[in-house]
């Protein structure tokens, strides 16, 4: 299959192909399936496609129902309301009893640009990490994003997934092997370690460009699984490095860099600095790129934090 | 159809040894919801031991009904009926809620067996019961999904998403059951929030609704019956009940929603409880003369 550089109709299309492959893949939307991309299973699969309006608590407690008697649900809506509306439905219903129940926040972080705060998810990733046992993904591209569907009718227990609105450059390498939990390396370099996950991996890739420019060395690596994070590999990765900039498109509280620090306490590491959005909620914009960098989610954000770093240290 | 004398005694003996359970459940000093599981005793005999297709050999048979609480605090209701069926040790009842125990404080799927979602939170198993009859539906089974919510519980928003999608989708092997004791965690439910009209809302909302005395085995049988031969669209039964029925201290009160029993209550339970027997059996001799 060709990829498609577009995150949300990969999406759509690796559900298809779930539905394909195993008939216990069910899909419920709280309408927006033209935007999550959920309608293509729907006209494939009208009969394991639940509609259920505009109810994103009744949808999530409908697929904890569903999951009980053996079905793999996949649960569709923007970010912001997936993880935010739902909340007590993903932590009561689904994630104490572990449920297969997957979750697909749309929209994800700031890739909304349009609609303004109140459907950009600052947050998303934060409330679902903070859930035992929930699994929280953020893909670079469209590979990544295909790659992991095809994961998700074996992994265990509930599963978010963060879904970009826009098309993002294709930066997963062609015959790496993935898994979830992965923290695949994707550019060498002996000074500086960026660690990212989403749209922000490829702006760690032109900071390391930039950062060569100045003769730094930077190393980059993917941190698309943000949980659980592998611990070991993530100590391994940042071994040696006299910086590390954690980058993501998501609240500098509580998303991918509050986890890098965590898995990194206890261990000597060097100094680290967090691009993310600023503890602030979005705005409308009319474009993606340009509300990036009005927020500070650029290539050159993150060069000048690594450097900031070295010099002061 | 209505039910024979033998079944109806059988089941109200059921029920009162139902509250013998629960009071065992509650014993002295520990906080429990006495109330609301009490008020359920009859309607919990009725699924588990005659309405519902349940092996108790083998709870987790796929083409066994499902009980779901929604109403997950009065989850006592559910261990004593489990234990009845041999489900649960019997041993477990005086453990209830210590630490690393089978029977938690809220139905737990880990650690419990026969329980079949985790609810508690309130205002969530109706939903879950829509998932669960949606996706047997796909599997081609006839399974029926008994929902049993709180009067108060009907303030959740929640409820009524779910109630819309389960008309929308047909979902008929739903039976909703309303515990109708007009009285939640701290007082009567028209003072804390009121909630007018329910059958109309359940009607508007696309439901059939039957009304019945929720301590009447031969009303609770009729309506379980009725509602099953429902087609097209779920049924809801509500239940007139008491809530803390069978303890003169706790009846018609708040005070026992999540209550302590003192020694000298749970003594009163149990003389309650011993005269109920009495009375039971009284009367199942004049039956029997008659």
């Amino acid at each position: 299959m060709t990829p498609n550089p577009n995150m949300r109709e990969t999406y759509g299309l690796a559900l298809l192909e779930l539905g394909k492959a195993n008939r216990d893949v069910v899909a419920l939307e709280a309408d927006l399936g033209k935007s999550t991309r959920s309608v293509l299973f729907q006209e494939a699969f009208p009969d394991r496609y639940f509609q259920m309006g505009i109810a994103e608590q009744n949808m999530a407690a409908t697929a904890a129902g569903l999951a009980l008697v053996g079905k793999i649900p996949f649960i569709h809506s923007f970010a912001v309301f997936a993880a935010g509306r739902a909340f007590d439905q993903l932590r009561n219903a689904i994630s104490i009893p572990r449920l297969k129940v997957r979750i697909c926040g749309s929209s994800c972080g700031l890739s909304d640009f349009g609609d303004g705060k109140t459907h950009q998810s600052v947050e998303d990733a934060a409330i679902m990490r903070s859930l035992p046992g929930m699994t929280v993904l953020s893909p670079m591209d469209s590979i990544e994003t295909a790659r992991m569907m095809e994961q998700l009718i074996d992994w265990p227990g509930p599963v978010y997934i963060r879904i970009n609105r826009n098309n993002l450059p294709f930066l997963y390498p062609a015959d790496e092997p993935y898994h979830i939990g992965k923290i695949t390396q994707l550019r060498d370099g002996a000074d500086v370690a960026l660690l990212a996950a989403g749209v922000m991996v490829s702006r760690s890739l032109e900071a390391a460009g930039l950062l060569a420019e100045q003769g730094i060395s930077a190393r980059v690596f993917n941190l698309s699984t943000i949980k659980p994070l592998d611990r070991e590999a993530l100590i391994g990765a940042v071994a040696g490095a006299r910086a590390i900039v954690v980058s993501e498109e998501h609240n500098i509280v509580g998303g991918l860099g509050g986890a890098v620090l965590e898995a990194l306490r206890a261990v000597p590491h060097a100094p680290v600095e967090l691009i993310g959005i600023g503890d602030c909620f979005g705005m409308s914009a009319a474009g993606y790129d340009e509300i990036l960098v009005r927020f500070g989610l650029t290539a050159s954000a993150i060069a000048g934090a690594a450097m900031e770093l070295l010099r002061k240290n | 159809m209505m039910a024979d004398t033998a079944t109806i005694q059988k089941l109200e003996r059921l029920a009162l040894q139902l509250r013998f359970d629960l009071l065992e459940m509650m014993g002295v000093g520990k906080a429990g919801h006495l109330g609301g599981s009490s008020s359920l005793a009859e309607i919990t005999a009725c699924l588990y031991f005659h309405t519902m297709r349940y092996d108790p050999a083998n709870p987790k048979d796929p083409d066994r009904d499902r009980f779901l609480l929604s109403k997950g605090h009065c989850v006592l209701i559910q261990y004593a009926a489990l234990v009845e069926l041999g489900v649960i040790p019997r041993e477990e009842l005086k453990k209830v809620k210590t630490l690393d125990c089978c029977l938690q404080g809220h139905p737990d799927m880990d650690r419990t067996p026969g329980i079949e979602a985790v609810t508690g939170s309130l205002g969530m198993g109706l939903s879950i019961a829509l998932g669960m009859v949606l996706g047997l539906r796909l599997d081609g089974r006839s399974n029926r999904v008994y929902v049993i919510m709180g009067d108060g519980e009907l303030s959740e928003g929640q409820i009524w998403e779910a109630a819309m999608a389960a008309a929308a989708y047909k979902a008929d092997n739903i039976t909703g059951i309303i515990d109708f004791n007009r009285i939640q965690a701290t007082g009567p439910t028209r003072e804390i929030l009121d909630i007018p009209d329910v059958a109309r809302k359940w009607e508007a909302f696309g439901w059939e609704v039957l009304k019945i005395d929720g301590h009447d085995i031969g009303q609770i049988l009729e309506a379980l019956e009725k509602a099953k031969k429902i087609t097209g669209r779920p049924a809801v039964i509500i239940a007139e009940t008491v809530k803390g029925k069978g303890f003169s201290f706790a009846e018609n009160t708040a005070a026992f929603h999540n209550g302590i029993l003192t020694e000298e209550l749970y003594r009163r339970g149990l003389t309650d409880l011993q005269a109920l027997h009495t009375a039971l059996d009284a009367r199942y001799a004049k039956e029997k003369c008659s």
